[in-house]
């Protein structure tokens, strides 16, 4: 099957006066229709400018420098803002963080909604509108009456479905869903993900989600793409990431990960990831542990849809038990 | 057996609204209590508005308590004494959620360490509260040259979280009240905090009550756990009874719905239906089976097990626990 997201050779900067911020550094994946992608990293990896850029939703001073956006036959880098507007939620939508914040609090949630079919200048009559509506709560696990009420008159849980319900108005081929469940308890969390899995698999949409919780990803996404630094590091499949990771910082997040299975010490990663400001070419992993590398560091390939980037300093890091405080 | 900390049938009552009086009860007549001769780690777990951090205000004596008693070795904290009321809040410290919002962005980091140690009149020379800050620095595995003398934006997350770990460790406290202290703290410094607060249990005896929404950490960390709902204690005991075999429907649910970091253990494949009509037992009236919101909830508490107490009737014969006393089914740590 061909592959309805590619993303080749992204580069996000963030243009500051002390030089560029390189949050996103030749980023490249693909997704074929109905896959999961996981996007993990720590906060300051890029993985929210990645969604911001794939929506090309950045603002200054964070440009694209360089790089490919393939959704179907289309390079969205190429598409002018007019363009962009109709392709946002018909090809390629989002499901914003903190659902809490992301809807008008003056507005009922029906002209919320409908405000995505205006723009796409989608004409309907009442009753198809009212058919639509009830269709698109009924796929999210709302009631009719929802689309009648103020948003502070729903729960979080409730209002995390209100914003995917819009972001499959559209049907849209892609979905990027960035944390979405960061706020809520984990039995409205489990909700709203299966709520999220069940629209993706019936639309058949490509589902990137981003997220640093490794359980999350475990339970939803077919293939994982670590990132650290603004870099991919890593890209498997689940079994790979959680069973065979690679690079030494899959490795320590995979080890550092509580489970109620039996007691154990809990093992963090040692240090801090490093500034992109003005950051130099080379492993931005062995700059958190102390070291210095300089060369281009190669990307590995271990087994088929399985890949690291194999730093000849650091990639044994951290295996053997005894691991320095820091 | 004394007992250091001890609530006893604390309730707590928000009032809001001028004329019209809205009132929402928080908490449920919670009682529990800390023992003073083995330090231990108690977690209290729950959804969002299930009174888990009213409960640890409460116990931290920052919110007024609505009824019961709250005693700190044996003394009302009530009717304390200039003195004791000064000990008891030296000796009882917190660490908040946001380690964003607890500092003063115009101050530089050491402000929160000097501060505490200056009011409690601990140290008489600066040279000697430098030397107890570096020490408690270095006690949570922050380096205290690179950390001393910046501002509160210079550093991360993890790094501000672990000065808050070290600013409450500096007053040599007996109880650390962690409201949930790594929620908003990276994945890959999660594993570091939680470590450290387990070190000062074992290494400086003080005893630590754990709030937090993830029971995966809380299995790690702590060896009791209470679970609250509506205000209310459904189940508590030792983590293994009550995570890995849990007797409250409630309870049952909530780890249902853990997204286990294992893609061998998927939620389609460990559970069904996770709705709550599912799950309630009929003709119970706890907090959780009782959907009639009219119909008062009832608030007894049973023995399951020896370490297992639960506040369900469950269709099983079961002893009453007199007076709410959770602690007494509580493991003893181990040292």
């Amino acid at each position: 099957m061909p592959n309805i997201l590619e993303v080749n050779n992204l580069k996000v900067y963030y243009h500051t006066s002390k030089g560029p911020v390189k949050a996103v550094e030749d980023v490249s994946f693909s997704l074929a229709p109905g896959e999961r992608m996981g996007l993990v990293g720590e906060s300051g990896s890029g993985k929210s400018t990645i969604a911001l850029a794939l929506m090309k939703a950045h603002k200054y001073p964070a440009s694209i420098e360089n790089g490919k956006i393939m959704v179907g036959k289309t390079n969205l880098i190429d598409l002018d803002e007019e363009e962009m507007r109709k392709t946002r939620l018909k090809e390629i939508a989002m499901i914003p963080q903190g659902a809490m914040n992301s809807l008008n609090p003056v507005k009922r949630i029906k002209p919320q909604i409908m405000d995505a079919l205006i723009d796409h200048d989608l004409k309907l009559s009442k009753t198809e509108k009212e058919n639509f509506l009830t269709k698109l709560m009924e796929s999210v696990g709302l009631d009719y009456s929802v689309v009648n009420l103020f948003p502070h008159e729903l729960s979080g849980g409730m209002k995390q479905r209100v914003c995917i319900a819009i972001s499959i108005s559209m049907q849209p081929k892609v979905i990027i869903a960035d944390e979405p469940t960061s706020a809520l308890d984990v039995i409205v969390q489990r909700q709203v993900m299966e709520t999220l899995y069940e629209v993706q698999e019936n639309l058949g949409a490509a589902c990137i989600l981003i997220g640093h919780d490794m359980g999350l990803m475990a339970q939803f996404a077919d293939k994982i793409g670590i990132m650290y630094a603004g870099k991919m590091v890593e890209m498997g499949t689940v079994l790979d990431i959680f069973k065979k990771p690679k690079h030494p910082y899959t490795r320590l997040l995979i080890d550092s990960l509580p489970d109620t299975n039996s007691k154990r010490d809990l093992i963090g990663i040692p240090g801090i990831p490093p500034s992109l400001l003005n950051i130099k070419e080379g492993c931005s992993f062995c700059l958190r542990i102390g070291q210095r590398t300089t060369s281009k560091i190669p990307w590995v390939k271990v087994s088929k849809n399985h890949y690291y980037q194999k730093c000849s300093k650091c990639s044994n890091y951290g295996k053997s038990k005894k691991r320095v405080k820091g | 057996m004394g007992s250091l900390l001890k609530a006893e049938n604390i309730s707590k009552e928000y009032v809001s609204g001028t004329f019209i009086k809205k009132r929402n009860l928080a908490l449920k007549s919670v009682s529990f209590s800390i023992d003073d001769k083995t330090p231990s780690i108690t977690a209290i777990a729950g959804e969002s508005g299930s009174g888990k951090t009213t409960f640890a205000r409460v116990l931290a004596g920052i919110l007024d308590k609505s009824s019961g008693v709250l005693r700190y070795q044996d003394k009302d904290i009530n009717h304390m004494t200039k003195d004791e009321e000064l000990n008891f809040k030296k000796e009882v410290q917190t660490i908040f959620q946001d380690p964003f919002e607890v500092y003063n962005p115009f101050y530089k980091v050491d402000h929160v360490l000097t501060t505490p140690l200056k009011k409690f009149g601990m140290t008489s020379s600066k040279s000697e509260s430098d030397k107890m800050i570096i020490s408690a620095l270095e006690e949570v595995g922050l380096r205290p040259d690179e950390t001393l003398g910046r501002y509160p934006h210079q550093l991360s997350g993890g790094q501000r979280q672990r000065i808050m770990v070290a600013r409450a460790f500096l007053l040599r406290p007996k109880i650390i009240i962690a409201d949930e202290p790594v929620s908003m703290v990276d994945a890959s410094l999660r594993a570091t905090i939680l470590e450290e607060l387990k070190n000062l249990r074992k290494n400086h005896n003080i005893s630590i009550i754990y709030i937090t929404h993830d029971l995966t950490t809380a299995y790690q960390v702590a060896d009791n756990i209470m679970i609250l709902y509506k205000g209310q204690v459904v189940e508590a005991g030792s983590v293994e009874n009550v995570i890995n075999k849990p007797a409250h429907p409630y309870t049952k649910l909530l780890t249902d719905c853990i997204p286990r970091p294992d893609p061998d253990q998927k939620w389609s494949k460990t559970s069904g239906d996770i709705s709550v009509k599912s799950r309630v037992i009929k003709g119970c009236n706890c907090a959780f089976c009782n959907l009639n919101e009219e119909k008062e909830s009832f608030t007894e508490i049973y023995e399951f097990k020896k370490n297992q107490i639960v506040s369900c009737k469950l269709k099983k014969k079961m002893k009453l626990c007199p007076d709410n006393e959770i602690s007494k089914y509580f493991v003893k740590p181990k040292k």
